[in-house]
């Protein structure tokens, strides 16, 4: 059934007409973990948006010090070993009034590696730590381009240590991404929960 | 009643099903006129803040504040009063004189908190000018949870009191694990003269 208002198509065959504004920001898909070793979002890439966003919140791992983490794969692999070169800085201040400073972490930056790409270090698995942040993907369905990504996590580090961390780089592929992962280094992702949202 | 379209439920229960329409609802807009704050507390004046959204986004539109200090926030939980939760953050700029000096990256260490209840930081210095204001943004997550503390993330552009382009980036958490209902904006001294700040719910 469609639903027609003084001649224009509002909905019609299970959706809105394209002329019917609704905003920019679609929610595609929420996982939950539950002592998860990984998150993965295997569906939904595509080129029917040209920026994804990943957003993590609640993310409480469960080994301390853990790296919470992601890759990507093509096609319908699942290996998540992309090859990506990227920079990684962050700020610090520690709980007790010391450690304040901006760095350049040569540590977690990749160089033409298909390693996963750290965007939160040393994490803390106390009950009430957790990681919270975003992670921006660039047309990931280009075949023609690398593909980009930028992310800024917060979180506070064992130790006790505020963090506040930007990962950013590309993968070094002309082949369209299909996949995303997200893991801890070591344990599984005790709780949290990540959301991908498409951005026409 | 519902409205299913080609076996599609479209609308139902009063809403619009999940995968339609927008991700990023638009929640309230304050505007300052000479505002000693600008204040959001869930369920006052159609005000969302609780655990109807993971995440809240607060957007900044030409701040211009009545003097040179910096703007910050602070929050309250369900409850409470007095804008004084405890914060830990982190704090760090990078700026460039109109003349082309003091190009600079650098940690700022009097804008940061370390388990302090003061306002956080988010901008610092702005030029009180006619054409000179601050625009930006503040990610709040989750402030719902009773498990875990409360991260924030912020970026804000100003027009520096010293000729300045300054991009401040302030990030940290609310260290507490009750739930957070009401956050306030202000000039540590004198008004907000104009600007808006807008709340919206990330679904």
């Amino acid at each position: 059934m469609g639903v027609i208002s003084n001649g224009t198509t509002l909905l019609d065959a299970g959706a809105l007409d394209s002329g019917i504004a609704t905003g920019s920001m679609t929610l595609l898909s929420t996982s939950t973990a539950s002592s998860s070793a990984t998150i993965d979002f295997t569906s939904g890439i595509n080129s029917t948006y040209k920026e994804y966003i990943f957003k993590y919140t609640d993310i409480h791992p469960q080994t301390d010090t853990a790296n919470f983490s992601f890759q990507t794969d093509i096609g319908t692999d699942t290996n998540y070993n992309v090859t990506c070169t990227s920079t990684f800085f962050q700020a610090i201040h520690a709980e007790g009034d010391g450690s304040e400073e901006v760095s350049y972490n040569s540590g977690n930056e990749l160089g033409q590696a298909d390693d996963f790409q750290i965007i939160a270090e040393n994490a803390n698995a106390d009950a009430d730590g957790c990681i919270a942040g975003f992670l921006h993907l660039y047309e990931p369905s280009n075949t023609s381009k690398v593909k980009h990504f930028n992310t800024n996590s917060e979180y506070n580090q064992a130790g006790n240590l505020c963090m506040n961390v930007r990962a950013a780089g590309y993968f070094n592929t002309t082949t369209a991404l299909t996949r995303v992962r997200f893991k801890m280094s070591s344990g599984n992702i005790d709780a949290g929960t990540i959301k991908m949202y498409g951005i026409k | 009643m519902g409205l299913i379209s080609n076996g599609t439920t479209v609308f139902d229960a009063g809403s619009m099903a999940s995968g339609f329409g927008s991700s990023m609802v638009f929640i309230k807009k304050l505007t300052a006129s000479g505002s000693a704050n600008l204040t959001f507390h869930n369920g006052t004046s159609n005000v969302i803040l609780d655990s109807t959204y993971k995440e809240y986004l607060f957007t900044f539109k030409n701040i211009h504040l009545a003097e040179n200090t910096p703007f910050s926030f602070q929050v309250n939980t369900v409850g409470a009063s007095g804008f004084n939760e405890t914060i830990s953050s982190t704090s760090f700029f990078h700026r460039q004189g109109e003349s082309g000096a003091n190009d600079q990256l650098a940690y700022s260490s009097a804008n940061d908190q370390a388990e302090g209840t003061a306002f956080n930081r988010l901008a610092t210095d702005q030029g009180t000018g006619n054409d000179e204001n601050l625009g930006g943004f503040l990610h709040l997550f989750n402030p719902a949870s009773t498990t875990f503390v409360k991260h924030f993330i912020s970026n804000c552009q100003a027009a520096q009191a010293s000729a300045h382009s300054m991009n401040r980036l302030a990030g940290g958490y609310i260290n507490t694990t009750a739930a957070i209902d009401e956050i306030q904006f202000k000039a540590e001294s004198g008004n907000i003269d104009a600007g808006d700040i807008c709340l919206y719910g990330i679904a």
